[in-house]
């Protein structure tokens, strides 16, 4: 039986962190999880967690695919995400109800985009960095695409921002105050997807939850309020992504690891948190019944 | 907080009610509704005066809710001429500008762990507002307004999803009415109250009819609680959408024919009626 070691300290991680290199990590995994923070609280808020998962499954046989027909691979992993998301938007309909045809086509993209795979006799690779993201791959065209992208999110966000959580809230009641709320679901998928075709890129198609879902559900935990949720959310991605980036150099792990890890880890300690003061009795998730009982009300 | 109020606009709603006869709230000229290729109902013709409080009454799947929708604007009509307030249904116009508020039957299922409820009560305000702007003083005094007008103030700060099935109609109705609306639907609002709850809320609607003059449309499927309340009813018998005083709905024919099963009216020595299945 070998012996493993599960770390090794690298002498040489402040050269590592301060190369070219890992100066495009830096700058790509700090605007990915801009873009994780800004839409990751609308993600909870609408139900439309397992859409993104899901979405950055659709994602795979566009990477495979692109690398088969000689395109970039973020080209293609992006037609396909944002595709995926469209037909997800246009569906409609509340996520909770297409969980079964979600997952269906989750796993038939996944299915395809390992056929693609083995077509393309170089690209496996390719298949490994779109399952689990290479942040340290990042070249300066990608940053360069991934800043338009974040500010073409922010700006759409800012301007869809109230509708939206109107929209997102309660569909009907905004419905009847004259908002599109067919048309602003579709617009969110599509945002989603853009976000998802960065994330992959950092995180990758397997671990993804952990950087767009995960961190925007422990915001939500902390603050019930939407702007403060989003920015803990982004905060939390941000300190994620650069102390993962950080350890990965000074212990040699693969990135990826480090950042979920650091995501899943804050996320269990606020719940564990809130566990215990629910127990004692200040409630930061609270029992509905205990309610009635603390504010009777006077009509 | 003592920010001088902002001059209160005059309030459309505030009108008295021995004024010159007010336009009716609702307009409804033979209308039909078709959905999915099946008739819900036909022949509406009525109207419902303003400053009234109106039970939409009928079994189950007659068709209830869909007449609120149509009110709404979220359901076409396939035949016929609405006016609400004086504009088609879903113009964009009164709905639109806030005329309108609307409680629907379930509120907020998923989305109540990530917001206050004062959060939700501003979205009746500046919900359907495009572009990042700050909330204004101005707006933070209205839904504060609004919170104290349906007595939630206690609980404004909390997530919905801890609250209880009644405070969290509080919220929705202080979400209805922070637009200063001149009609209020409501999706059956007492469903899943007790009756504690129930009562609380029903006075509250017998407030903002009385004092604000607001027009209320509520859809039920038992009027009891209602009753006191109550000006009368549009009531979907066999198909066919009418409107009676209430004199004219709490009869025991109707009510009988209208549920399919035996209905008994009975008025307390106290004067107060109140209806039973026998």
């Amino acid at each position: 039986m070998r012996t493993v070691d599960l770390v090794t300290y690298q002498d040489n991680w402040w050269e590592i962190l301060t190369s070219d290199f890992m100066r495009n990590a830096l700058l790509g995994g700090t605007i990915v999880a801009l873009a994780a923070g800004l839409i990751g609280y609308f993600v909870i808020v609408r139900n439309t967690a397992f859409a993104a998962h899901a979405l950055a499954h659709i994602g795979l046989p566009g990477a495979t695919g692109a690398v088969l027909i000689g395109i970039p691979v973020s080209l293609g992993l992006g037609i396909f995400a944002v595709g995926g998301a469209l037909v997800i938007g246009a569906l409609g309909k509340k996520a909770a109800d297409r969980e079964v045809a979600t997952g269906t086509v989750l796993a038939l993209a996944t299915g395809l985009g390992l056929y693609f795979n083995s077509l393309a006799t170089k690209s496996s690779s390719t298949m490994t960095n779109v399952l689990f993201g290479n942040l340290l791959a990042i070249t300066n065209e990608q940053l360069v695409v991934f800043a338009v992208m974040l500010v073409a999110l922010a700006a759409a966000v800012g301007l869809i921002y109230r509708p939206l959580l109107f929209a997102s809230v309660d569909s009907e009641v905004a419905e009847a105050r004259g908002v599109p709320v067919r048309t602003l679901s579709v617009v969110f998928m599509a945002l989603l997807g853009l976000v998802i075709t960065m994330a992959v890129q950092v995180v990758g198609t397997l671990l993804l939850f952990a950087l767009v879902v995960t961190p925007a559900a422990t915001g939500i935990q902390l603050t019930p309020r939407p702007k403060r949720a989003m920015a803990v959310s982004a905060a939390i991605s941000l300190v994620s992504v650069w102390a993962g980036l950080a350890f990965s150099a000074m212990l040699n792990l693969p990135p990826s690891f480090v950042v979920v890890t650091i995501a899943c880890l804050v996320w269990f300690a606020v719940w564990l948190a809130a566990r215990a003061s629910h127990r004692a009795g200040g409630a930061i998730v609270g029992a509905p019944s205990r309610a009635t009982e603390e504010h009777p009300v006077h009509a | 907080m003592s920010t001088p109020e902002a001059a209160p606009a005059p309030a459309p709603a505030a009108t008295a009610p021995d004024d010159s006869p007010a336009p009716p709230a609702l307009v409804f000229d033979d209308v039909s509704v078709v959905r999915g290729g099946r008739l819900v109902w036909s022949e509406g013709t009525f109207e419902i005066p303003a400053g009234s409080v109106t039970a939409i009454i009928g079994s189950n799947g007659s068709g209830k809710t869909t007449m609120l929708k149509v009110v709404l604007g979220l359901v076409p009509t396939s035949s016929g001429r609405v006016e609400v307030l004086g504009h088609a249904p879903g113009d964009g116009g009164a709905s639109g500008r806030g005329d309108i508020g609307y409680v629907p039957q379930d509120y907020t299922s998923t989305a109540g762990d990530a917001i206050r409820a004062r959060d939700a009560v501003l979205l009746g305000l500046t919900g359907n507002r495009w572009a990042f702007s700050r909330t204004t003083r101005e707006q933070r005094d209205r839904v504060d307004e609004a919170l104290a007008a349906v007595d939630a103030t206690g609980f404004a700060n909390r997530r919905v999803s801890q609250l209880s099935g009644g405070q969290r109609q509080r919220v929705a109705i202080a979400q209805a009415i922070v637009s200063r609306p001149r009609l209020v639907v409501l999706d059956e609002p007492l469903a899943a109250l007790d009756l504690r709850n129930q009562r609380e809320i029903v006075d509250l609607l017998g407030r903002l009819n009385r004092d604000l003059g607001v027009t209320i449309l509520v859809v039920a499927h038992d009027l009891n609680p209602l009753l006191s309340v109550l000006d009368g009813a549009v009531y979907l018998l066999d198909g066919h959408a009418h409107h009676a005083p209430l004199s004219g709905v709490v009869d025991e024919d109707l009510l009988s024919h209208l549920y399919g099963t035996r209905i008994e009216v009975v008025r307390t020595p106290q004067g107060e009626l109140f209806m039973r299945s026998v």
